[in-house]
């Protein structure tokens, strides 16, 4: 499918991958969890304007809402509660030879990934090139979600609230602080 | 553009299993982790950019888990850090404590 993008889309879309990749990077280095933290919430960031670019409006602002907002809080919380901003006694990385291990492993799984990228797409698959203008101009940003995901998808998205109910009773019954069944 | 999202993609992932690999601090491994998702959900997006807007709502349910992964994952660290006065995973390598 050669498709032609304007140069005002294209050049977005590199400038905010760059910005990804370049936080990502910035993140794995850094020794202070909050920094790391504050790194990743500009990854985040920059996938959100990802997300806009290629017409998933609502899931962009969902990122930021809940993964900038809601995760990282809960995560920047968690490193002030326990009072691990020193960088110092957290610096232990691991060794030079696990470095080289994870990176060889890292180039590993970005070979096989590229290889996998060169593959043929099914293209009976492919829908029209304005089928999500069209979806969006139809059911707005908003409906573009939330019709499949209450009626297609209706069983999963219960489930899902089981998950998240069964979720905040563990959060709570583990962050109690006592041994569970202890008086 | 799906070629291009998608190498992004990888890096991203990439990125978050380098990091997971190199780091012993929990929290800092919890949020390569994160990084891994997010990536995953970029994958996607834009997969439903060209095959239609369903995979938009697998966005949603990967959101949904990692918002309950954090919130357990947490509290799990928190019982540990309490436990053993440390998240350092060098440190922890017993089930039993």
């Amino acid at each position: 499918m050669p498709e032609h993008y304007p140069l005002f889309y294209t050049f977005h879309f590199y400038f905010f991958g760059v910005i990804a990749i370049a936080s990502a990077i910035a993140f794995v280095t850094r020794k202070s969890p909050v920094a790391a933290a504050l790194w990743l919430v500009n990854t985040m960031f920059a996938l959100s304007a990802e997300y806009v670019l290629l017409d998933a409006q609502f899931i962009g602002v969902m990122q930021v809402l809940v993964y900038a907002g809601a995760i990282m809080v809960v995560f920047l919380f968690v490193v002030m509660l326990l009072n691990l901003g020193h960088p110092s006694e957290l610096a232990a990385a691991r060794g030079t030879g696990w470095k080289l291990a994870a990176g060889l492993i890292g180039l590993g799984l970005l070979s096989e990934i590229m290889v996998i990228l060169r593959a043929k797409l099914p293209q009976q698959l492919i829908v029209p090139r304005d089928f999500n203008e069209q979806q969006l101009a139809k059911l707005n940003a908003v409906g573009t979600i939330a019709q499949p995901l209450f009626k297609d998808y209706l069983l999963a998205f219960e489930l899902t609230s089981v998950l998240l109910l069964v979720a905040i009773a563990g959060a709570v019954i583990l962050g109690r602080g006592r041994a569970v069944g202890a008086r | 553009m799906l070629a291009e999202s998608l190498a992004l993609t990888a890096a991203l992932f990439i990125v978050g299993v380098i990091g997971v690999l190199i780091h012993r601090n929990a929290i800092i491994i919890f949020m390569c982790v994160e990084l891994m998702l997010t990536a995953v959900n970029l994958t996607f997006v834009a997969f439903s950019r060209f095959y239609g807007t369903a995979g938009q709502v697998f966005v949603v349910f990967v959101m949904t888990v990692s918002a309950a992964e954090a919130a357990v994952g947490l509290a799990i660290i928190i019982a540990i850090f309490r436990h053993r006065q440390t998240i350092n995973l060098k440190d922890i390598n017993l089930l039993k404590g």
